[in-house]
């Protein structure tokens, strides 16, 4: 059973805004009846060009007929403008958050708003030149980087989570890594700004807790940060690390690789001297 | 709020016959059934009781029953130990409609060396044994083959699959754990090596299985330790358990008749007023060989979560085959292997039934369900305002 919030049940019972509006100003449709869940949004604007009146009906489950109700609710005496502010954490907090699994249906609600004011504006289509990545659930590149981007995802799993990209047959998986990968590179590449000593360290021990420990735990292995003097790092190797042949490659190629990219470019790597 | 328990696959009410005989053995008759004194010896008396109680559902003997700690225990065991008797094989035959318990180990398997082949089955669930007799080669070690399917009840020709594997030289197992006190089973008169059952499905507590071995097949135990089991499952008895799973044994053979017509009856009920009621709406799965108790009907253009916290709210208790429900993005994999489309998968819902489920309980059901589906559609934009959502009453 999900655990979800009051806000979330009580929106899924008494939705507010069902339906559709005849001669919308602006309508989209998202989702589809393959995937487990559709979103059809219209709206109508007022003389000062705020949104009057917003409706949805929804085909999925009670969070994403939640989400939509919620995501109505928001966006109803905005303008346009602030309507494209909303973003689909948004509308997960409006409702006091969704299981992680369920995340994706508050960006469903999110790429529906997108779409109607889109479609009100006659717009060409945010997503033109956009590729298909998971063939399962028709989810493009554009949409998984700006998944990744707006919640700083850093997993498959994640991704998944967010936009069901991967949820099928998995032929995808390579490529939405390839994705979440260069989102976060580029994110590193803007200027870091000078560290103090201290920040450094902290950094890199973050790093290596968050980036480099799981997978080396996930191989037996495991590595501890023993000293940082200047831009030398020193660590041990434990587990299986500690009596692999290859740890000198993992050191240079894996952990080195990851703390040049993530703290500075100027890190080296170095075992500590064994005992 | 009355609740209206329609999910008895899932688990079942522990009866009160047999939770009134394990009571005295938590608290009082606690002795460890291998000591040498007669307060636990008295316990080992009453396991004796309980193994002659489980073979006689299954028609089998006492020595043939293995108590294990649940139904995937019992898979895991049956299936490893076949592996482990026949080094020299490589292959499992299984289908695409098992039950976690066996796919998901044979999955593991594949990335052991092992090569796995899962039968298809038809737009009915159904199981053609042509395909098994061409899919078993000179490497294969077992078949196993779940006799009901836990999502659709589908019947499998479980006994006719050992003929054909035994023909082979090929062990059977068979994960019997939605059928064990709803069907007739007898083990004497069928080549079955193997027969994997569940407590918490038949009315006996959560946390006891049993293991069915064919005298004179050989094993290799899946849990090393104590003699316990006659040295096929260590680890000290689960003595209040076995205790009970042996009164609910004899209560599921007392209750087999009523099972098949007074369950069944309710179950056609049921179905029948549903699909009348409701409008695209269908059956999964094959409407003759099937379990008595167990419906599984899909609602198109609404979606299975939905339907399940609406029943829920009414104190409605069912399960549903829809990706949402499960945290996977996709229906259920018993149902894709049908074919059933997408957009029916998604709004499938099982009821199961017990013999402790009233006609007032399901004519509670019949009429509440119309609505909830009703309003459900009123909110779908695939469901469009010409069409009637539910033929009122």
């Amino acid at each position: 059973m999900w655990e979800y919030t009051d806000k979330v049940k009580d929106h899924f019972l008494n939705p507010h805004n069902v339906g559709e509006i005849k001669n919308p100003d602006g309508q989209a449709e998202v989702g589809s009846i393959a995937c487990g869940d559709a979103l059809k949004l219209t709206f109508k604007l007022d003389e000062n060009k705020r949104i009057k009146e917003a409706r949805f009906k929804t085909f999925g489950c009670a969070s994403a007929i939640a989400t939509s109700s919620a995501l109505t609710d928001i966006i109803k005496g905005m303008t346009l403008e602030e309507a494209l502010q909303v973003t689909n954490q948004d509308i997960a907090q409006y409702l006091g958050g969704l299981p992680q699994e369920k995340m994706h249906c508050s960006v469903m609600g999110k790429q529906a708003l997108e779409k109607a004011i889109e479609n009100y504006r006659g717009a060409p289509s945010l997503e033109m030149g956009a590729k298909i990545i998971c063939e399962c659930f028709g989810v493009t590149d554009k949409e998984i980087e700006r998944a990744v981007r707006e919640n700083n995802l850093a997993t498959l799993e994640e991704v998944t989570n967010y936009t069901k990209a991967g949820g099928g047959c998995g032929s995808c998986h390579d490529a939405i890594q390839q994705i979440i990968d260069s989102v976060r590179s580029e994110k590193r590449l803007s200027p870091q700004s000078k560290l103090t000593n201290l920040q450094k360290i902290r950094l890199i021990e973050e790093t290596i807790e968050r980036e480099i420990r799981p997978s080396l735990k996930h191989d037996g292995g495991d590595i501890d940060l023993i000293d940082v003097i200047g831009n030398r790092v020193i660590v041990a190797t434990r587990g299986a690390c500690a009596v692999c042949k290859a740890s000198d490659i993992t050191l240079k190629h894996f952990v080195e690789h990851r703390l040049r990219e993530l703290v500075s470019p100027d890190i080296t790597v170095e075992e500590e001297v064994s005992k | 709020m009355k609740i209206v328990y329609l999910d008895n696959n899932a688990t079942t009410q522990v009866a009160s016959e047999v939770m009134e005989v394990m009571l005295p053995y938590f608290h009082e008759f606690y002795g460890n059934p291998s000591s040498m004194h007669s307060f636990g010896g008295q316990v080992a008396q009453k396991i004796r009781v309980a193994r002659e109680q489980v073979a006689a559902l299954l028609g089998a003997s006492a020595e043939e029953i293995v108590f294990t700690s649940c139904g995937t225990e019992s898979d895991n065991a049956a299936i490893r130990s076949a592996l482990a008797t026949c080094p020299d094989k490589k292959h499992i035959v299984i289908s695409r409609v098992e039950h976690p318990a066996v796919r998901a180990l044979c999955a593991h398997l594949a990335t052991h060396g092992y090569r796995i082949t899962e039968l298809p089955v038809d737009k009915n669930g159904l199981l053609d044994l042509e395909i098994l007799d061409k899919n078993i080669g000179p490497d294969t070690a077992l078949v196993s083959l779940m006799w009901g399917n836990n999502e659709t009840g589908v019947l499998f020709p479980v006994q006719e699959a050992a003929v054909i594997a035994h023909e082979r030289g090929v062990l059977f197992h068979t994960d019997a754990v939605q059928c064990a006190g709803k069907i007739p089973i007898n083990l004497k008169n069928n080549l079955i090596d193997m027969l994997s059952l569940s407590g918490h499905k038949l009315h006996a507590p959560k946390g006891i299985g049993v293991l069915y071995i064919r005298k004179g097949t050989k094993f290799s135990p899946f849990l090393i330790g104590g003699h316990q089991e006659r040295e096929r499952r260590g680890g000290t008895e689960n003595t209040p358990s076995i205790i009970g799973l042996g009164k609910a044994c004899e209560l599921a053979a007392h209750n087999m008749e009523k099972e098949n017509k007074e369950v069944n009856r309710l179950r056609d009920k049921l179905e029948r007023e549903l699909l009348k009621k409701i409008p695209q709406s269908r059956i999964n799965g094959d409407p003759t060989n099937r379990l008595p108790n167990t419906t599984n009907i899909s609602f198109e253009y609404v979606e299975g979560e939905a339907i399940l916290l609406l029943m829920n709210e009414l104190g409605i208790c069912a399960s549903s085959g829809s990706a949402c429900t499960s945290g996977s993005l996709q229906p259920s994999h018993v149902l894709r292997a049908m074919g059933v489309p997408f957009t029916m998968a998604h709004g499938s819902i099982r009821f199961s039934l017990s013999i402790y489920n009233t006609e007032e309980e399901i004519d509670f059901v019949i009429a509440q369900m119309p609505a909830i589906i009703e309003r459900l559609r009123g909110m779908s934009p695939y469901w469009t305002d010409g069409k009637q959502a539910c033929t009122s009453q």
